[in-house]
This record gives C-alpha cells, sequence and structure tokens, in this order.
C-alpha cells in the first residue's frame, strides 16, 4: 500500500515536471532553428534533426532598419514601469495596510474590513473594463502612450495586491510591539517606521514580488494604451506573432522576456522552506 | 492613540486609487447611456437603450458569460485539485524537495501572453511537437485550434499550466503555517494518511482553501490574454469570453457606448457572484 502510494506520488510529480518543462524545452530548441528546419517537418534535436543557428538570437539586438527587432528598449522599459509602479504601490499599501491593520475606522456603514474589501476588489475589474476609459481619461491628460501613464494605471493594478498581502501580515505583526515603542516615546510614525518596518521585512519582500510579477506579466493595458513612442516587452514580443511568424526570433525573445522572473521563483521557495513566507501568505 | 494620525496612513493610498479610478466608473457609467459608435462618436443620452438591448437582443454575450463561467469554473477547480495534490507531495521531506517546489512555482512567473504565443507553436496542427509525437504513436492529428470543442480544452491546458503553480503557492504556505499538534494527536491515534488528510489537514486548511479558491476565480474570470493569442476567440465564437466579446464590441467596432454597457453589467454580475460563491464556499467547507 505505502509503496504503491510512493510509486503513484513520484510518477505524478514527474509527469507534472515534464508538462511545466516542456513548452520551455520546445522554444530552447525553437530558438535555434531556420526557416528550413521549422517549415519542412517538425524537429527536436539541434545537430541530431537540424542544423543549429544562432540567428534567431542575433536579430533581438539589431536594430529595425537592419531587419532587426530590437527588443532591448521595450525591456527596459518594462522594467521601469514595472519597478516603479511597484515601488509607488508597495508605499502607499503598505501606509494604508497598517492604518487598516492597527487603528478602527467608522464612516457610516463603513467599516475596516469594507475599506480592505474595497481595495482588493479592484481585481475583481477586468482590464477591457478600464480600459476604454482610461484612453479617453489619458488622452485627455495627454499622457497616453508615455510610461508616466502606463505607471499611473498600473498602481491600479498593483496596490490591492500590496494591501492584501500587508494587511495580513501586520495582522500578524503583535500590537505590543507598536505599544512598547509609543510608551517609550516615539510618535506614532516612528513607531511605525523603526519599529515595526524592520520587522515586517519578509511581508515587504512577499508583497514586493507579487506587484513585481503582475506588473511584468501584464499585456492589455500595455497594448491598448502605447502604441510607437513607447513599447513594453510582452506587446513587442506578441507583435512578432503575425501572419508569416518567424518562430526562432519569437522564441528567443519569449525566453529571454520571461528569463529575469524565474528568479523569482527561486527567491520564493527560500522563503518558503525558511518558513518566512507561511505568515505572510495566509 | 491619537485621532488624526491613523488618517495620514490611510488616505495617500486610498486617495490616489480612488483618484484614478473615479474617472473611468463614471466615465463608463455616463457612456452606458449613450450612443457613442463610430458614425456619431458623441457623448448623447439615449437612457437605457442599451440596457434593453443586452437584456433581449443579444444572446452572444450571454454565451460569452456562460463560457466564460465554463472556463474559470473548471479551471480553477483542475488548479485546486492539482495544486493542492502537488502542495501535499513537497510538503513533507522528498527527494530533491526544494528542486520539485521551484519547478512547480516556475510557469506563474512567466508572462502568459508570452507562453500562450509558445504554446501556440506547441499546438500547431501540422508544425507542432504534440501532434508529430501523437503521430508516432499512430494517433490522427488533433485539431487543437480549430476545433470548436477542442479549442476549450487547450485553452483549459493552458490556463491550468499557468496559474496551478499560484494555487499551489498559497496552499503550500497554508500547510507549512499549520499547527504541529493535530498531526501528533491523529499519528499517536494511528490514523491511516486518508483518514489523516480527511479528519485533519482539510479542516486545518478549509480558510486557507476558500482565500485561494476566491482569489483564483477572480482572476481567472479575467481570461484574456490566453485566448486573444491563441484562438482570438475562435473558432467561430467557441473560445470568445466576455472581456474578450466586450474589447471586440468596443475597440474593434468601436461601439463605445454600448461596450460600456456590457463593461457595467459584467461587473455588477461579478461582484454579486463572486460574493454568493464566496459565502456558499464557506458554508460547504467549514462544517459546524
Amino acid at each position: 500500500m505505502h509503496k504503491l502510494y510512493t510509486f503513484l506520488k513520484y510518477t505524478f510529480i514527474t509527469l507534472w515536471t515534464v508538462f511545466i518543462v516542456a513548452p520551455f524545452l520546445w522554444a530552447i530548441s525553437t530558438s535555434f532553428k531556420d526557416f528550413q528546419s521549422v517549415n519542412s517537418k517538425v524537429t527536436y534535436i539541434p545537430w541530431l534533426d537540424f542544423e543549429p543557428t544562432l540567428e534567431g538570437w542575433r536579430v533581438l539586438v539589431k536594430s529595425p532598419a537592419r531587419g532587426g527587432v530590437d527588443i532591448v528598449e521595450p525591456y527596459f522599459n518594462s522594467i521601469f514601469v514595472t519597478c516603479t509602479a511597484s515601488l509607488i504601490s508597495i508605499i502607499l499599501g503598505t501606509l494604508a495596510a497598517y492604518a487598516l491593520s492597527r487603528f478602527t475606522f467608522k464612516a457610516g456603514f463603513v467599516r475596516n474590513n469594507d475599506i480592505t474589501f474595497f481595495f482588493i476588489s479592484q481585481r475583481i475589474m477586468p482590464p477591457i473594463v478600464l480600459s476604454i476609459p482610461f484612453f479617453i481619461f489619458l488622452s485627455t491628460i495627454g499622457l497616453l502612450d508615455s510610461l508616466l501613464g502606463l505607471i499611473v494605471v498600473y498602481i491600479v493594478l498593483l496596490m490591492p495586491i500590496a494591501v492584501w498581502i500587508m494587511v495580513d501580515f501586520f495582522n500578524r505583526v503583535p500590537k505590543e510591539l507598536d505599544e512598547t515603542a509609543l510608551i517609550d516615546g516615539c510618535n506614532p510614525y516612528q513607531a511605525f517606521y523603526k519599529v515595526v518596518l524592520p520587522n515586517s521585512i519578509p511581508g515587504l519582500i512577499v508583497a514586493g514580488m507579487f506587484c513585481i510579477i503582475f506588473g511584468w506579466i501584464d499585456f492589455f493595458f500595455a497594448f491598448i494604451l502605447t502604441f510607437t513612442e513607447v513599447q513594453l516587452l510582452p506587446v513587442k514580443v506578441v507583435a512578432l506573432n503575425s501572419s508569416i511568424t518567424p518562430w526562432w526570433s519569437l522564441s528567443a525573445s519569449a525566453l529571454i522576456s520571461v528569463a529575469p522572473l524565474i528568479i523569482v521563483a527561486f527567491v520564493v521557495e527560500r522563503y518558503l522552506s525558511k518558513g518566512n513566507l507561511s505568515g505572510a501568505l495566509k | 492613540m491619537n485621532f488624526k494620525h491613523k488618517f495620514v496612513f490611510l488616505f495617500p493610498g486610498l486617495f490616489v486609487l480612488i483618484g484614478i479610478l473615479i474617472f473611468p466608473i463614471i466615465f463608463t457609467i455616463r457612456l452606458s447611456l449613450s450612443g457613442w459608435n463610430s458614425y456619431t462618436p458623441e457623448m448623447n443620452f439615449i437612457g437605457i437603450t442599451n440596457y434593453i438591448r443586452l437584456f433581449t437582443d443579444d444572446p452572444r454575450f450571454w454565451e460569452s458569460f456562460f463560457r466564460l463561467s465554463f472556463l474559470s469554473v473548471t479551471t480553477v477547480i483542475l488548479q485546486y485539485v492539482i495544486g493542492f495534490a502537488l502542495a501535499l507531495m513537497v510538503w513533507r521531506e522528498i527527494k530533491f524537495k526544494r528542486f520539485f517546489r521551484v519547478i512547480f512555482l516556475i510557469p506563474m512567473m512567466t508572462t502568459p501572453v508570452i507562453m500562450t504565443v509558445i504554446w501556440r507553436t506547441f499546438f500547431h496542427e501540422s508544425l507542432g511537437p504534440v501532434n508529430d509525437l501523437l503521430g508516432n504513436i499512430g494517433v490522427k492529428p488533433i485539431l487543437w485550434l480549430s476545433d470548436p470543442v477542442i479549442a476549450k480544452f487547450t485553452v483549459i491546458i493552458v490556463e491550468v499550466w499557468q496559474w496551478t503553480p499560484f494555487m499551489f503557492l498559497l496552499l503550500l504556505a497554508g500547510l507549512l503555517s499549520l499547527p504541529k499538534e493535530p498531526f501528533l494527536a491523529a499519528a499517536i491515534d494511528g490514523a491511516s494518511p486518508f483518514r489523516k488528510f480527511v479528519y485533519v489537514t482539510f479542516p486545518l486548511m478549509a480558510p486557507i482553501s476558500i482565500g485561494a479558491i476566491i482569489i483564483r476565480l477572480i482572476e481567472a474570470s479575467k481570461i484574456m490574454d490566453t485566448v486573444f493569442v491563441l484562438t482570438s476567440g475562435g473558432p467561430g465564437t467557441a473560445t470568445e469570453t466576455s472581456s474578450f466579446y466586450i474589447y471586440i464590441k468596443g475597440l474593434r467596432e468601436f461601439q463605445m457606448g454600448y461596450a460600456a454597457t456590457l463593461s457595467f453589467t459584467y461587473l455588477v454580475i461579478m461582484i454579486i457572484s463572486l460574493t454568493i460563491i464566496a459565502k456558499v464556499l464557506t458554508k460547504l467547507m467549514i462544517k459546524e
């Protein structure tokens, strides 16, 4: 019985691992192919099935004038927008979460939980619902097709995540901590800054990682709200997916776009194994 | 503690959010009462004409809504079952535990729309590896993207690949934070692994499960990127979800007024149904 269970367990884990890795392996293999080895028949292993070429990767750094794709600028745009929006969301979200966790708010029938729900409920809105009014809003204030405009929109996307994680986290930080600090003569801001924040690093890291993930993977807002001046990475990669698709440069650019966040998986796992995450993510 | 400090903490975030959102929301409601389209691009007032059209004369929206319900409920159930199974498997000591944990997390770190581009080549009906490998064992080519029924399952496969890790992460974090005592008690009583799961692990995990399922349902109801790249709602309207239908009406056909009506109705339905689902799940999973 026990043997059978162990066997089934490892079979399942192995199959799932294969399922997860398969598209990556396919993309890696495809990124070294040329027109012939993509379009004649399905090929898998370089040298054995086809003659590998670096063309798919070389195109990525060539200027568009010389037939390249140039994903360098979209890459930095994406990093800039994601990091700025995440930072602002974390700062504002953490402050709000602290208030919601420590103080009591009362306005008519509105209580703390309702305010928290208001923050989190912004995630319910599908991008399409917001993108039409945002399109008109941003063009009115002249921020359409600009990095700043995207950052404004991404704050709406990311702040709910920061509030969600940080409220839960602060609820777990003992209240005595700030009370002691207040008795010792700190004002509420010092108590927050000097005592509570240093004890909230794991929560902040988790919230930060989630903001970065959800900022980095957004496609739709960038797709609707920017055109030529500013391009983000996902839009650029998807633009390659036209009628005659160059599978090799498509695969190469896809791999290079998902690479940086895979590091995040290692960080998350580290925190998970050390037990710091369980408190922050419940 | 002094009364005003709490507002200093809360208000920056709250007002930034409200400040950014207030215009879009009021604008959407106002727009939904207008006949703004490509012939008359102006904010006229036509009352609830759009709403009447939606409720009496637009089966395509309701079809897309039920399709969305089917897709998101199916994917979330699959994600929950698989995610929970995976979390249980790497919860205790197994060989290469940390390696598997990292692997299981990776898909959620990748951009859905970019991975979907890869999936599209993966499921390509004549040049993709899936049909090729299946062909080697004598299976006829499967129409992954152009058969109305199979295309739905292709979308489900991609969504499950993408988002099971999120479920896995939330559930594993929950499992790791469980108290040890109930498990010790069960071990002393000599409970079998199966009984341990049913009577100890599952009840303890119920609140976390509900939270994870609700979060995933919220996110899954926005399925858009995958459909947009993988099938463009096709073949026909076989994989068209509500978001995608609103996109077609609003930004392809430029019936802005009508699209706003759809958006607003859709939001109201989503908020009501998610609240009901949360209540029902709480009742079902937390007994006594």
